[in-house]
């Protein structure tokens, strides 16, 4: 083998090193993902990820659809299609966001993508500069982090509470993001059961929200893939039902459906789908037919509404299970949000207790989680952390839980050793430079 | 294939560097088969042992990292099993994993290593930490490294440059191990001279000089390629190479080590060979110096394991 020598003599381990674009310079290795590829095992009892149960699909329906596709419609779904998407599909889509109040979308302004996390990068890509502001809720969703600071944005977030985005706290971000001469292009909210924080923005709130960035020019980006999944069974109405002007929805297939079928979408005001197509065209040329048609055949021929019922109430079993060991088990100090829907509760610790230092000690007592930290841009988060409740079974949350609280208990007697002596965090003055970094965390 | 039967390469488990030791694994597999060695990886779970009952490999390289992995505990499982394997004997790597027993070991022999205290974490809980942490300071001055008692690559390190950063610094230890490694730190040279010994005794392999391009030779740096340049061998001049390989000779006869090891050393300004720990199972990754020492002295990551192979089943069979 051949081995390259640089001209100092050094041995190279990447001979690219030097060529990497500058929003590359923050993909390296962590640490942090190397305890996650721990935290994967099944040993572990993971309260991290984000997956959905796949395992409560009904896996002959789907084989019959499959099969039934390939018999009837294979050479289409073996051949190249749009990159706007199978015009079937499109048209069932709007059904489906029908039932969340959207009753005026067309199928003209709807554009399939790879999972709705496609289309947030397609809007990044068309709406974003470098330095642009995008905002968030802060904490918000890891990977949509990671999509904005691969194109270079400023992400600022904005605070929640228990009805979500506070939309006082929105209108001071945006006048002091204006008097420093700042572009803000987009405000990117998870209002219904929102990731990571499992929390619904109010109805009065989503109209005064919209008010605001409709003053501001801001355009608003729902992203909406637990919607279907409310505990009461009543969906909460989407903020695109009440702009559809100012809002591109986002919505996926990924929770109530399956992930492994990367079927997302984005229902855009006409001259943003237009640029969104483009954007696709050059991204992918064109999206997989055969999966799309493989979600237009199932959403037509399987009673889908009664999946969705099914996945709602296994859900809410998961989620009343965790509820109910968090309340037997936390220490004093720790706090939690009670989410209606969607897959996730929001925990935040007692005071100075760092839930990422914490956490090589929760994957050495098997459960793990995803530290607040990766869910900010800003460093925030450290006494908080994301649990997931949608794929263990109920026994597991609880015995997740259960160790969770110990590791807890053990942490907090640490702090009470050291922490009144902890003047100055050695990683916070690190004296090398900080390049913007991919998150530590990924999710699903 | 050759005849010395099926390998089994031993890699992931569950310690932090499970990623680690799976791309190792991976790597010395796909060489050992490149060269007709009948070679299976497993990544050992709770399945491993009845697999190893049902269908016993000829001989087992263990590759993983980390506590259970270096800490002479997989090597005792195999002792049970009547299995051999490549590497060193349980009560060695227990000695060269324990950072602590390691630099008074070595460090009896001669070769210097950085002054340091060992201390558990109810020492700062049941005493006081505060006294204890200005004691620290005081005795071994300023900065500092803080490292866990036993593990690899960085997991739980930190860099202390001042006495207030110290309480954060033990907390983050404290995350892996129950043991804190406080160390003056040494401003010099940082090597990794790997030793091998293929049954003529063991020799020194050229020197690795490690020179992270962003600062420390932290997690990042270790494992994102190009983001530590590697000089082989290290620019320093032949005698420090020869003191340098010598104090690694020295860990590994008198830690008992057996086959296989990789000494991080540190040469100071005095010029210095500073011993700061020994691993049994040297990372075998596209960016670990091991395979890069293997290399830079003529000989091949493969061939060199399958030799390794066949002298523990002469041994085993002796």
């Amino acid at each position: 083998m051949v081995r390259e020598h640089r001209a100092d003599g050094t041995e190279p381990t990447d001979r690219w090193w030097g060529s990497y674009a500058a929003r590359a310079s923050g993909m390296i290795a962590s640490e942090v993902r190397a305890l996650f590829a721990v935290a994967s095992r099944p040993e572990i009892v993971s309260l991290a990820g984000g997956m959905p149960a796949v395992d409560a699909l009904p896996l002959d329906a789907v084989a019959s659809t499959v099969a039934d596709l390939v018999t009837s419609r294979g050479r289409v779904a073996l051949q190249y299609g749009s990159a706007q998407g199978d015009p079937e599909l499109r048209a069932r889509i709007c059904d489906v966001m029908a039932m969340e109040g959207i009753t005026d979308a067309h199928p003209d302004n709807v554009v399939v993508t790879v999972g709705s996390q496609q289309a947030l990068d397609l809007l990044t890509r068309v709406f974003v500069d470098p330095g642009d502001v995008v905002l968030t809720e802060g904490p918000t969703y890891v990977t949509a982090i990671n999509t904005f600071a691969a194109y270079q944005a400023r992400v600022v977030h904005v605070s929640m509470d228990g009805d979500g985005l506070v939309p006082d706290a929105l209108r001071e971000t945006l006048t002091r993001l204006a008097a420093e001469g700042a572009r803000v292009k987009l405000l990117y909210t998870v209002p219904t059961f929102q990731n990571p924080a499992g929390i619904t923005l109010t109805a009065s709130r989503r109209a005064e929200v919209l008010e605001i960035c409709r003053r501001a020019g801001v355009l608003v980006v729902e992203d909406n893939p637990y919607g279907l999944l409310s505990f009461t069974g009543e969906p909460v109405r989407a903020m695109r039902a009440d702009d559809p002007g100012g809002v591109v929805y986002l919505g996926s297939f990924s929770k109530t459906l399956a992930p492994g079928m990367r079927v997302g979408w984005a229902l855009a005001p006409a001259p943003v789908a237009a640029r969104l197509v483009l954007a696709a065209e050059s991204a992918i040329l064109s999206h997989s037919m055969f999966t799309q048609l493989a979600v237009e055949r199932y959403l037509a021929t399987q009673p889908w509404p009664e999946q969705i019922k099914a996945f709602r109430e296994m859900y809410r079993d998961r989620r009343d299970a965790m509820l109910t060991a968090l309340a037997e088990t936390m220490p004093a100090g720790a706090t939690w949000t009670r989410p209606e829907g969607g897959f996730f509760i929001w925990l935040t610790l007692p005071d100075g207790v760092d839930a990422k230092a914490m956490l090589p000690r929760a994957i050495a007592a098997r459960v793990a989680y995803v530290p607040g930290t990766g869910f900010y841009a800003d460093g925030s988060g450290r006494n908080a952390m994301r649990l997931s409740y949608c794929y263990p079974p109920p026994e597991r949350i609880r015995d997740g839980v259960r160790r969770l609280a110990d590791v807890l208990r053990a942490e907090i007697s640490l702090r009470q050793t050291f922490a009144p002596l902890a003047t100055t965090d050695p990683r916070a003055t690190d004296p090398r430079p900080v390049a913007p970094r991919t998150s530590d965390f990924r999710d699903q | 294939m050759t005849d010395l039967g099926r390998v089994l390469v031993l890699a992931g488990g569950l310690s932090p560097e499970r990623e680690v030791s799976l791309r190792s694994g991976r790597r010395l597999r796909d060489a050992l088969a490149r060269i007709g060695v009948d070679t299976d990886l497993r990544d050992v779970d709770g399945s491993t042992l009845p697999a190893l009952s049902a269908d016993p490999p000829a001989m087992v390289i263990p590759v993983l990292h980390g506590t259970s992995g270096e800490d002479g505990t997989i090597r005792d499982v195999l002792d049970l099993y009547g299995l051999p394997y490549v590497g060193s004997t349980p009560a060695a790597c227990r000695a060269a994993f324990d950072k602590a027993t390691a630099k008074a070991t070595v460090g009896a022999a001669g070769v210097a290593t950085p002054a340091a205290v060992t201390l558990p974490r109810e020492a700062f809980h049941d005493l006081g930490a505060a006294p204890l942490i200005d004691r620290i300071v005081a005795r071994l001055g300023l900065p500092l490294v803080v490292k866990p008692r036993a593990g690899g690559s960085a997991f739980g390190v930190t860099f202390v440059g001042e006495a207030g950063q110290l309480a954060e610094a033990l907390m983050a230890c404290f995350g892996y191990h129950d043991w804190a490694l406080i160390e003056r730190a040494v401003t010099g040279v940082e090597i990794a001279v790997g030793v091998l010994d293929t049954g003529d005794g063991p020799v020194a392999l050229p020197a690795v000089e490690i020179q992270p391009i962003t600062g420390a030779y932290d997690y990042a740096a270790r494992y994102t390629p190009g983001a530590t340049a590697f000089h082989i061998p290290a620019r320093l001049d032949a005698e420090l190479l020869r003191t340098a390989a010598a104090a690694a000779v020295t860990a590994h006869r008198v830690l008992g080590l057996r086959d296989l090891s990789r000494t991080d050393l540190i040469v100071d300004a005095a010029g210095a060979a500073q011993f700061l720990e020994v691993n049994v199972s040297p990372g075998m990754t596209d960016t670990s110096t091991w395979p890069m020492a293997l290399q830079a002295a003529g000989l091949d990551l493969a061939v060199v394991h399958r030799d390794l192979a066949a002298t523990a089943s002469r041994r085993a069979s002796g």
